[in-house]
């Protein structure tokens, strides 16, 4: 009875929660969506971006449309969000994330693979290429990774996503938010041309989210 | 509170020249730009809508007397601050010191101000968080341009907390004569700066050849400063009837008030020049953000409340 109950409201709370964060990431940030190289538009897309701060994905979502954020799935690492209920609950099913296991390096399913499998479905990505949170002022080398789902799944189009000012908002290991303004740019989609090399497009699509970036202060 | 009858003959004057504004809007984007974009006519129109917006906003902080004042202007000094922040180089080291920033001290200053005791809100900024956010800073013990850090978050506390709450701090004054009628004295502030600002854009678009400094903003003309400071205080003195002022002593106010906001916004054009911005954000179109509508009250407002507490107070 109260297992069939939970399941009833299961749907309602996970999109109630979803709202509700993103609600608040706006409240907070007032987060500004700048589309400067593509359109929101229901294509099937990769998004890439910079990585600083657990408060990424959450600005990427809220600055998306609703009927976009339905089939926007992000990729995250199952060693952090797997650790306690809460995060559990997030991470599958308010965030529906695609969990790949970024410790062992002989993983039993192949992280590319199932990137690649959740593009099949017809959903589209935000993925953070740096790997990690990135603590550092300079954007970190990419991850092979994105130039290999490239290949595996060529017909989405892959769009540089510049993250600003979140890492103050929330840096690592804060427990509070501060209210700053950030804005989220959309840059133009990109694909590597068959004969460039694994770092050659990686140097390109790091350069072309560089150039998202607004003049340091 | 019940608003005083000039209040709401003021409220509708402000509305008519709102609604003439609209009707003049709507004509130039049928008449000249056939409906089509046009950036000037364009942007015109998104300023009368976001005046409709602020107006009505104000009127209804003032229905709620003095705690919806209270509540609006903290709102305002809430998003001011967030803007300026936002354009200002912090560290994580100064994660605390930004917590006590917004959560700590802009709720006590407006609280302070709720229950009007003067001889604390008057120096809760320039003393207290001028020296205990320095030592949250220290704790951190991260040096890296330590005190340009410090020196801004306080310049942001001064400019966007402690300058706009003697707006709603006016209030708080007892003046012989004049119990119940206090809203006035807000409204008489903010619609001399705010049409300070409007009559300068006028006369520059008018008759604006020579510019004040260029280097800081392209828009501020000698014409359009002269024309536009002289008929705002023409109209303050036109509007002494609504405040404890003779006539001569409203537009001589007026005056000062106007020039404070001038010289406000040129000041905080030329940091938007340093930080290589237009606007200090984009919350409310046509004007960019809530800093870029409001620089010139920041400077006038602190001026007007000492102006009017020391010789109308007794």
């Amino acid at each position: 009875m109260l297992a069939q109950a939970i399941h009833l409201v299961r749907p309602e709370l996970q999109k109630l929660t979803g709202s509700l964060i993103c609600g608040f990431a706006r409240v907070l940030t007032g987060v500004r969506a700048i589309w400067q190289g593509c359109s929101p538009k229901a294509v099937q897309r990769v998004y890439f971006a910079n990585h600083s701060s657990h408060g990424d994905f959450v600005l990427i979502w809220a600055s998306l449309p609703a009927d976009l954020r339905m089939i926007t799935r992000p990729v995250a690492g199952s060693d952090y969000w797997l650790k306690g209920p809460i995060r559990r609950f997030l991470i599958n099913d308010v965030f529906r994330a695609v969990l790949i296991d970024r410790e062992k390096k002989d993983a039993t399913e192949d992280p590319v693979a199932m990137m690649a499998s959740a593009l099949a479905a017809g959903d589209s990505l935000i993925i953070f290429p740096e790997g990690t949170r990135n603590m550092t002022d300079t954007l970190l080398p990419f991850k092979s990774g994105i130039f290999h789902l490239t290949r595996a799944y060529p017909n989405a189009e892959f769009v540089p996503v510049w993250i600003e000012n979140i890492n103050r908002v929330m840096p690592k290991g804060v427990l509070i938010p501060v209210p700053l303004l950030c804005s989220v740019t959309f840059g133009e989609p990109m694909m590597p041309s068959p004969e460039e090399t694994k770092q050659a497009f990686l140097d390109r699509a790091r350069a072309a989210l560089i150039a998202l970036a607004p003049p340091a202060a | 509170m019940t608003a005083p009858p000039s209040l709401t003959t003021l409220f509708a004057g402000v509305f008519a020249v709102l609604i003439a504004a609209s009707i003049i809007g709507a004509a130039l984007k049928f008449g000249v730009a056939r409906g089509t974009p046009h950036g000037v006519i364009d942007n015109l129109n998104a300023r009368i809508k976001a005046w409709w917006v602020m107006v009505i906003a104000l009127g209804i902080a003032f229905l709620g007397g003095k705690i919806g004042v209270i509540m609006l202007f903290a709102f305002v000094s809430f998003t001011a601050l967030r803007e300026f922040l936002s354009l200002t180089y912090t560290r994580r080291g100064d994660h605390t010191v930004l917590l006590l920033v917004f959560f700590l001290t802009l709720p006590l200053q407006y609280f302070l101000i709720g229950i009007e005791w003067y001889g604390l809100y008057t120096i809760l900024i320039p003393v207290y968080a001028f020296l205990v956010l320095p030592i949250f800073a220290a704790l951190s013990s991260d040096t890296t341009r330590f005190l340009e850090r410090a020196a801004k978050v306080q310049w942001g506390l001064m400019i966007c907390v402690y300058c706009i709450s003697h707006i709603p701090a006016l209030l708080t004054l007892d003046i012989p004569g004049y119990r119940g009628y206090n809203l006035l004295l807000l409204a008489f502030l903010i619609l001399i700066v705010q049409s300070s600002d409007v009559l300068q854009y006028v006369w520059g678009k008018l008759l604006g050849k020579r510019k004040i400094a260029p280097e800081l903003s392209p828009s501020k003309t000698v014409e359009g400063f002269v024309g536009g400071v002289l008929s705002a205080s023409a109209l303050g003195a036109a509007l002494w009837w609504v405040t404890p002022f003779t006539a001569w002593q409203a537009a001589a106010i007026a005056l000062i008030i106007n020039l404070m906001g001038f010289f406000g916004g040129l000041v905080m054009s030329a940091i938007k020049r340093d930080r290589g911005v237009k606007d200090w954000g984009s919350m409310i179109e046509g004007h960019g953000g809530m800093l870029d509508r409001i620089d010139s009250l920041t400077f006038a407002a602190p001026v007007y409340f000492h102006i009017i507490r020391f010789w109308w107070v007794p």
